[in-house]
């Protein structure tokens, strides 16, 4: 097995060991566009752990890519309308079907959800398709 | 309160260095990843399956407790129902995803490093949030 793939099963658990850290301490789920969502439009008093959780995985993720040797870069050229249409597309997706990668791939999967493992399969389903598009039949 | 902060900055910290280190932040890696039809790369393969296979070990036991360590009672989302709105916003998010290559975790993670397009697609993603709370409202 490569390098690549051993840093990937090891990033990988330490992302589950993350999310298992949130739901042990504080009993909450590290899905990320809900913490996200819950520091834009605060409606609690739970705006200060959520607040820490990005801070953490922020500057945490800056330090590695930025001191780490060999740590992956990132993308630069990348066309700014597909950034913003896609980024509009992921706010707007992950809010209205109440999670992403992490809330519904991650956490949901973890505990058995059905419901989370549908929306898995859904939104795997249609970035396949989509990059399936943009790359061999948009070029 | 405090300690439910630090707590969800070691938590956060943990998961951002999981991001960077399993390559879940280079977009031309995801991207890979979903190009099944093209030159596929399965890394991402490793790193889904590393942090599924943890939670689903590792939760069971978590959830056996009647109550978290530093908290009242474990938030979980407790719907059941697979309706349109679920089916929908997961297929959006999919679209969003498989253009450029980020979800929120590894977008938020670029913010870390400066990353040009971070700066352009995380103020999109907030948008979209916002224009989801607008929609949703009326």
């Amino acid at each position: 097995m490569s390098s690549t793939w051993l840093l990937a099963l090891a990033g990988g658990v330490l992302i589950g060991l993350a999310a298992t850290l949130l739901l042990w301490l504080n009993g909450r789920v590290a899905g990320i566009s809900g913490i996200l969502n819950g520091v834009l439009f605060p409606h609690s008093r739970d705006v200060a752990w959520r607040g820490a959780f990005l801070l953490g995985l922020i500057a945490a993720a800056g330090i590695y890519m930025a001191f780490v040797p060999r740590a992956p870069q990132p993308r630069a050229d990348f066309p700014r309308a597909g950034l913003v249409v896609a980024g509009l597309l992921v706010g707007f997706g992950t809010r209205m079907g109440n999670g992403c990668t992490s809330g519904h791939g991650v956490c949901g999967i973890g505990r058995l959800s059905v419901r989370s493992l549908i929306a898995v399969c859904t939104f795997m389903a249609t970035a396949v398709a989509t990059t399936f598009a943009v790359r061999h039949l948009w070029s | 309160m405090k300690r439910l902060s630090i707590a969800a900055l070691a938590s956060g910290a943990m998961f951002g260095i999981g991001l960077a280190m399993s390559g879940m932040t280079d977009p031309r890696r995801v991207l890979g990843f979903l190009d099944i039809f093209g030159q596929f790369d399965p890394t991402l393969m490793f790193v889904l399956g590393g942090a599924v296979a943890t939670t689903m070990l590792l939760f069971r036991f978590v959830l056996r407790r009647g109550s978290p360590v530093l908290a009242a009672s474990f938030q979980l989302s407790n719907l059941k129902h697979v309706d349109r709105r679920l089916l929908g916003g997961a297929a959006i998010f999919g679209v969003g995803w498989g253009i450029a290559g980020y979800c929120p975790g590894p977008a938020l993670a670029g913010l870390g490093i400066r990353s040009p397009e971070a700066l352009w697609f995380v103020p999109a993603l907030i948008a979209g949030s916002l224009l989801h709370r607008l929609v949703h409202r009326t």
